[in-house]
């Protein structure tokens, strides 16, 4: 039975971590566009001699 | 739809390098030019090279079927005013972008636009084909932005039509995080009440038990709290119109087994029910997801439309001066400019040019029909040849188009007022439940006590909880819908399957639907030598005819230095003199009969001019689904807003004896009206503009998946493909899931028959109302996962 009070315990939190990852990705907006996020891993990013800072 | 395009047995054309096509949109090459058709499609590819990101070309699917990449020469519309300051001096903008076919072109905005300076972040949606710009410094960059886009070959127009697509987004986010934490209940109290059923046979002390029941109904009761709510929001609105709905016997089937779970926990009971509680809300709220998702489709196309009246018309001004305006606020009587190829955004008389125009979104009529100084042109239609310059009479709410729009809306909100087959049984079933249950009460309570009233009042209404009548027909609907759509048929609408299964009539439309809605030349006599000048001479020109030829034809060389004679035709110097190709005017021959069919004429030197004909083909199958349609004793008619010869003709061909011609959209919608309203079921198949107000008043609708978007819009079923089998495939399905559904609501009758009596006799305990009813809705799913297997 000691086992048990760990063990729920640990279940829960393992349980509500996962919910709370998947809350994190819907409002992240990770699901907004499930086209586009299956192709997007097909592609590499483009060669760095061309990849300018955002402030220059 | 590039996947599915590169799966398909004739494979588009998806290597840019190929020889005779561009080497940045993929066309085909016109007469004379090299590696690119155009100076744009030559611009684009030196940026895509000066950028650095080449890589665009190994890793793009080409969707011929698309609009293709060639960048437009108008000069960019000014995007500052859609511009949005946000903190500091960081800019923001949304935007539409046209011509997004595969995540390549996703790559290559996004990449594209990271290199340019004071971007911080773009990104592009491709499931909503927008951009989000974010960026600091001046508004006015936007426009730069936008036309670095531009120039890669994408349109791109303010993304105005924001709202409603927005909301729709909102509401599927509200019912992902719902799911999520009723998924996150389900499994944890289930976790928890295995364990209390494992120890059942006595090895478990009681506090444990009890333990696990407080722990059970910490999580379960937050979770159904907040993940009920679209259940028992849509009950309450439907019982506060006097309605009900399948959501409120799920509703009150939910909030009395967890009270009364709560109140076995109080009382340290041996049994609560919050996994079955949890559990129903999980599976309920998954069928509730898809069903949203699928509505989705019809979203998009409804949003499409709007971002189409978004583009600015281009606007002369008395000075001479062009300006871009929004289509709906050009004055009646300005005038309003309009490129070869691009589409027209108002009502008017054309004022000067002489060209052909696309006609097919508004009349379903594929024949480009040629224009001249005082013809009428509406919004929708697409000018082919050369410009033209239209005199407004009516533009945005006025036109036409808007005309046909609101029609269809009309015809919708009539068809919204129908009641699902389930809403119907819930109609039924909840009042007759809950009396029985209230029964029980009464009399447990005169004859006995009544917290034995209370307990026998429960066990009625949990052994009769709506698991197996909410599922019943909702899984035969997912699986039978999951099915047609790897087949390529969406099902739109939740109701389609048992309308569809109900019909006694079928009306087509012509154009499109029971054709392919694509010229081709039919055998006419020429030889095989000047065929092949005439494609030859034919790759100049986009034209719908010319391309026809060219399929036709497609091995022949395009021949370099043709010259457009706009409205004309075409013609280029051979060793032996002029060779033309185009209408009877320009080849001399205006005297030769005229038979109303499209066509072009070949006059090669020193030969007397030859004819080409075209028509529109047939879908392969359109006889034989037709023939089969009247073999199962449905009534088929044929309607079309082209001439009444061709249509004669057509519906001689395939037997169809039933047939009006000439038909506009608001007769073809009273037509349709008439008939529903004679009581008869009415299935109307069509994919013109034109169709759309009928398609929206008939029973139910099907439209292929090459019609305009609006007519999709107004469909309850789109498919895909050139085969009309499709037709006769949906309205199997129909009849086979009809069976099945009515299978299960008849297992669910019977079961209720034979368990309220015992509940109500006090003869079933909670645990035994539980188990019964687990098992009655495996029973139903696995009923209607039968649709899966047996099928051809």
């Amino acid at each position: 039975m000691n086992g048990l009070l760990l063990l729920i315990p640990v279940a829960l939190a393992l349980g509500l971590g996962g919910l709370a990852a998947f809350l994190w990705a819907l409002k992240a907006g990770q699901f907004d566009d499930p086209d586009g996020a299956a192709g997007r891993i097909l592609f590499d990013d483009p060669p760095p001699r061309n990849k300018a800072s955002p402030h220059d | 739809m590039s996947i599915a395009a590169l799966a398909a047995p004739d494979r588009p054309a998806l290597v840019p390098a190929a020889e005779n096509l561009c080497l940045h949109c993929g066309q085909a090459l016109p007469a004379g030019a090299e590696r690119f058709c155009c100076a744009g499609c030559a611009g684009a590819y030196r940026l895509i090279g000066e950028l650095g990101l080449e890589r665009f070309y190994d890793g793009r699917l080409l969707d011929v079927r698309a609009r293709p990449l060639r960048p437009e020469t108008d000069e960019a519309s000014d995007v500052a005013a859609y511009v949005a300051a946000e903190a500091g001096d960081v800019k923001s903008l949304r935007l539409v972008v046209d011509g997004l076919q595969c995540p390549a072109c996703v790559w290559l905005i996004e990449n594209a636009l990271a290199q340019q300076p004071h971007i911080i972040e773009a990104r592009v949606n491709l499931t909503g084909k927008n951009l989000a710009l974010r960026w600091r410094g001046d508004a006015a960059e936007g426009t730069r932005f936008v036309e670095l886009v531009r120039r890669l070959g994408y349109r791109v127009s303010p993304y105005e039509a924001a709202r409603a697509a927005d909301r729709g987004l909102e509401d599927e986010r509200r019912l992902l995080r719902a799911l999520a934490v009723a998924g996150f209940a389900a499994a944890n109290v289930m976790l928890l009440s295995i364990s209390v059923w494992a120890g059942f046979n006595g090895d478990m002390g009681w506090a444990t038990r009890d333990l696990m029941h407080w722990l059970s109904a910490l999580i379960a009761l937050p979770a159904i709290a907040y993940a009920a709510r679209p259940f028992l929001g849509s009950a309450w609105r439907a019982l506060r119109h006097r309605r009900t709905n399948m959501d409120v016997p799920i509703s009150i089937g939910i909030l009395l087994v967890s009270g009364y779970s709560l109140y076995q926990t109080i009382l340290g009971g041996a049994e609560t029910y919050f996994e079955s509680a949890t559990m129903l809300l999980f599976f309920l709220l998954i069928g509730r997801y898809l069903d949203l998702r699928a509505r989705g489709k019809a979203r998009a196309a409804v949003d499409h439309l709007l971002r189409l009246a978004a583009q600015p018309a281009s606007v002369v001004g008395a000075d001479g001066i062009l300006r871009r305006l929004p289509a709906a606020s050009v004055p009646v009587g300005a005038t309003v400019l309009v490129a070869a190829g691009e589409r027209i955004l108002v009502d008017g008389r054309v004022s000067d040019g002489c060209s052909s125009v696309d006609k097919s979104l508004i009349d379903g009529e594929s024949l480009p029909a040629a224009v001249a100084p005082g013809a009428i042109v509406h919004a929708g239609m697409i000018n082919l040849d050369a410009p033209l310059r239209v005199t407004v009479t009516a533009a945005g709410e006025g036109t036409f188009l808007a005309e046909i729009v609101r029609l269809m809306e009309i015809a919708e909100h009539g068809r919204s007022r129908l009641v699902t087959l389930a809403d119907r049984v819930a109609g039924y079933y909840a009042p007759a439940v809950h009396s029985l249950a209230l029964a029980t009460f009464i009399a447990w309570s005169l004859a006995a006590s009544w917290q034995a009233g209370l307990l026998n009042a429960v066990s009625v209404l949990l052994i009769t909880c709506p698991c197996a009548l909410g599922l019943a027909i909702p899984a035969v609907q997912v699986v039978t819908s999951g099915r047609l759509m790897r087949r390529g048929i969406l099902l739109k609408s939740a109701t389609a399957l048992e309308r569809l299964a109900a019909i006694d009539a079928v009306v087509f439309d012509k154009t499109g639907t029971l054709t392919l809605g694509r010229l081709a030349l039919q055998p006419c006599g020429i030889d095989e030598a000047s065929l092949r000048i005439a494609a030859a001479l034919a790759a100049a020109s986009r034209h719908p005819l010319s391309r026809a030829l060219r399929a036709a034809c497609p091995d022949a060389p395009a021949r370099a230095a043709v010259i457009e004679h706009p409205g004309e035709g075409l013609s280029a110097m051979l060793p032996e003199g002029e060779a033309r190709l185009g209408s009877r005017r320009f080849c001399g021959t205006i005297d030769a009969p005229d038979d109303g069919l499209p066509e072009l004429w070949l006059a090669l030197p020193g030969r007397a001019p030859q004819r080409l004909v075209f028509a529109d083909s047939l879908r392969p199958d359109a006889a034989e689904v037709i023939r089969a349609l009247e073999r199962d004793g449905k009534r088929v008619s044929l309607f079309s807003g082209d001439r009444p010869a061709v249509v004669e003709a057509l519906a001689a061909s395939l037997g169809i004896a039933d047939w009006q011609a000439a038909l506009t959209p608001d007769r073809k919608y009273a037509l349709l009206a008439e008939r529903t309203a004679r009581g008869e079921k009415v299935l109307m198949v069509g994919d013109g503009l034109n169709d759309a107000p009928a398609l929206a008043a008939a029973t139910v609708s099907i439209s292929p998946a090459s019609g305009a978007d609006v007519s999709q819009a107004a469909a309850d079923v789109v498919f895909q493909g050139s085969s009309l089998a499709a037709v006769t495939e949906i309205l199997a399905a129909a009849r086979r899931s009809g069976r099945i559904v009515a299978e299960n609501l008849g297992f669910a009758l019977l079961y209720n028959l034979l368990a309220v009596p015992l509940a109500m006799a006090g003869l079933v305990t909670p645990l035994l109302a539980a188990v019964a009813m687990s098992a009655s809705s495996i029973v139903v799913v696995a009923n209607a996962l039968r649709l899966e297997g047996g099928w051809r």
